[in-house]
């Protein structure tokens, strides 16, 4: 008993706590600020959806507002939009002049559309494909890696030289060197090539050496895959 | 605006300074101002074959160190107009090149010349680096065998990843391909890779093939460029391949097997 602090001690429940958390709230699109328009247009509102309206918190956007923004009353909003079962809890948008009538009404202003803001942006920037095309032959002693995506060859790769990718490679000409695909371990992963020359293929790991190439697949177009932890050699039909 | 040209082949012994004379001697016989750079420190060669051995004073690296200008190290051939040698080092090594002292050297002589010919060592190290890094198109040379179209090819690949217009995202190193030593009987046999096999393999366009000739021995040990040999096969080869490069459109010759007459076995040719 005497080794537990004295927080935990403590049996008091503290009177709150402050956490975040999300709401969905309708938001209030306004405008213009005809007083006699605003009603007409809720009071049709209210009819088509009774239940929708009470005590339903909104959040009036003055975004789209052109018209006198100086005229606009927002104690007579507040009280035009409770009369008719909403609660407004906020605004945004909206001019300098409007935030401070807004917050002298008891509104607090909340941030700006991420819709419209620049926020959104930075997401768009993500690469379209983490594909990597060559527009070369790769040379003797070149060594090519694409990560996290496949290797596309517009070109043949000589013998003595190497293209790797994380997924599969595609060789738009002949494979004299080394191909090795799935390298970090993608056994879905395939090999195409116009010409098999080369000197080692491999897949996931699994290889095979020039050596132990079937005669009958040189010089041929072929895709290579695994099956049952085996490389298959198939020729592509022209 | 000067024009430099690597002579280079990754293989030693195919055929570079052989190429590196005859073509720069074509090239100026045709009028071109030319100067031609043995980048071999160590290994010179260039003045052999060009001749001139017993004029050397300066040489390249000398001109690099600032020990001498440039004027007292170019070497004026004495047989063709226009055509200078810069001659390289036989007592230094290839060390002695350095990336700044080479770009300084090639300015100055961009100025007076209009090609300027780089006589590349065998090898991918420094010389040979240095010999291609400032080039804006390559002779490749080649001979008809699997381990000299493999180097071929690796020189390939240091062109288009190492050379200056490389690194600063230029328009890539011009390549030209030079298969010298080529018999046409012995590729028919399959002794050889014929002139196809290693254009598959290495896939850039054709200058110029060489057959291979005693008399490019015999006139590299006189001291001549055999380009200067004009009734000879590989002397005629090179006259084509210097006005391919300079745009004619010329065939290929000596590519097949050629019967000879009567008239060609009894007074020879080859």
């Amino acid at each position: 008993m005497l080794l537990r602090s004295p927080h935990l001690a403590s049996e008091e429940i503290p009177p709150f706590e402050l956490k975040g958390s999300l709401f969905t709230l309708t938001v209030l699109h306004l405008f213009q600020m005809n007083r006699v328009a605003i009603e007409r247009h809720l009071v049709e509102k209210v009819k088509q959806a009774p239940s929708f309206f009470n005590n339903t918190p909104v959040v009036i956007d003055l975004e789209g507002v052109t018209d006198s923004p100086e005229g606009l009353d927002f104690n007579g909003l507040y009280e035009l939009l409770r009369t008719h079962g909403m609660v407004p809890v906020g605004m945004r948008n909206g001019t300098p002049i409007q935030q401070a009538a807004a917050r002298l009404a008891g509104l607090p202003t909340l941030p700006e559309s991420r819709a419209n803001g620049g926020a959104k942006k930075p997401d768009k920037t993500e690469p379209a494909s983490r594909n990597r095309i060559v527009n070369h032959p790769v040379r003797s002693g070149q060594q090519i890696y694409a990560p996290e995506g496949d290797l596309i060859v517009l070109g043949a790769v000589s013998a003595g030289a190497e293209v790797i990718a994380d997924g599969n490679i595609h060789i738009y000409g002949a494979l004299r060197g080394r191909a090795l695909a799935g390298v970090r371990g993608a056994a879905e992963t395939w090999i195409f090539c116009q010409s098999l020359e080369a000197e080692l293929v491999s897949i996931a790991g699994r290889y095979r050496i020039s050596e132990q190439l079937d005669s009958a697949d040189r010089g041929k177009a072929v895709q290579i895959h695994l099956m049952e932890d085996r490389l298959v050699i198939e020729h592509l039909t022209r | 605006m000067a024009t430099v040209i690597v002579v280079t082949s990754g293989k030693g012994g195919v055929g570079k300074t052989t190429t590196s004379a005859s073509f720069a001697t074509g090239l100026a016989q045709r009028g071109f101002r030319t100067v031609v750079i043995d980048f071999d420190v160590g290994l010179r060669n260039l003045d052999l074959i060009m001749g001139c051995e017993r004029r050397v004073v300066y040489d390249f690296v000398n001109v690099i160190n600032n020990e001498a200008n440039l004027n007292q190290a170019l070497i004026r051939d004495k047989r063709v107009e226009n055509l200078h040698i810069l001659p390289a080092s036989q007592t230094r090594d290839k060390d002695a090149l350095t990336k700044e002292g080479v770009e300084r050297i090639l300015a100055e002589l961009k100025q007076g010349f209009d090609y300027i010919v780089c006589d590349s060592p065998a090898g991918i190290e420094r010389g040979a680096l240095m010999a291609l890094y400032f080039a804006d198109e390559a002779l490749v040379v080649t001979n008809p065998e699997v381990s000299s179209v493999r180097d071929s090819d690796r020189i390939l690949g240091i062109l288009a990843s190492r050379s200056r217009r490389a690194e600063q995202g230029d328009a890539p190193v011009k390549e030209h391909l030079v298969l010298a030593r080529y018999a046409p009987e012995r590729a028919d046999r399959g002794d050889m890779l014929s002139v196809d096999d290693v254009l598959e393999i290495l896939g850039i366009p054709l200058l110029g093939v060489i057959p291979e000739s005693s008399t490019v021995l015999q006139s590299s040990n006189a001291g001549v460029p055999v380009i200067l040999e004009d009734s000879s096969e590989a002397g005629a080869a090179y006259n084509d391949l210097v006005d391919r490069f300079l745009g004619k459109a010329l065939p290929h010759r000596f590519t097949s097997i050629q019967k000879k007459g009567f008239l060609k076995r009894l007074f020879g040719g080859g």
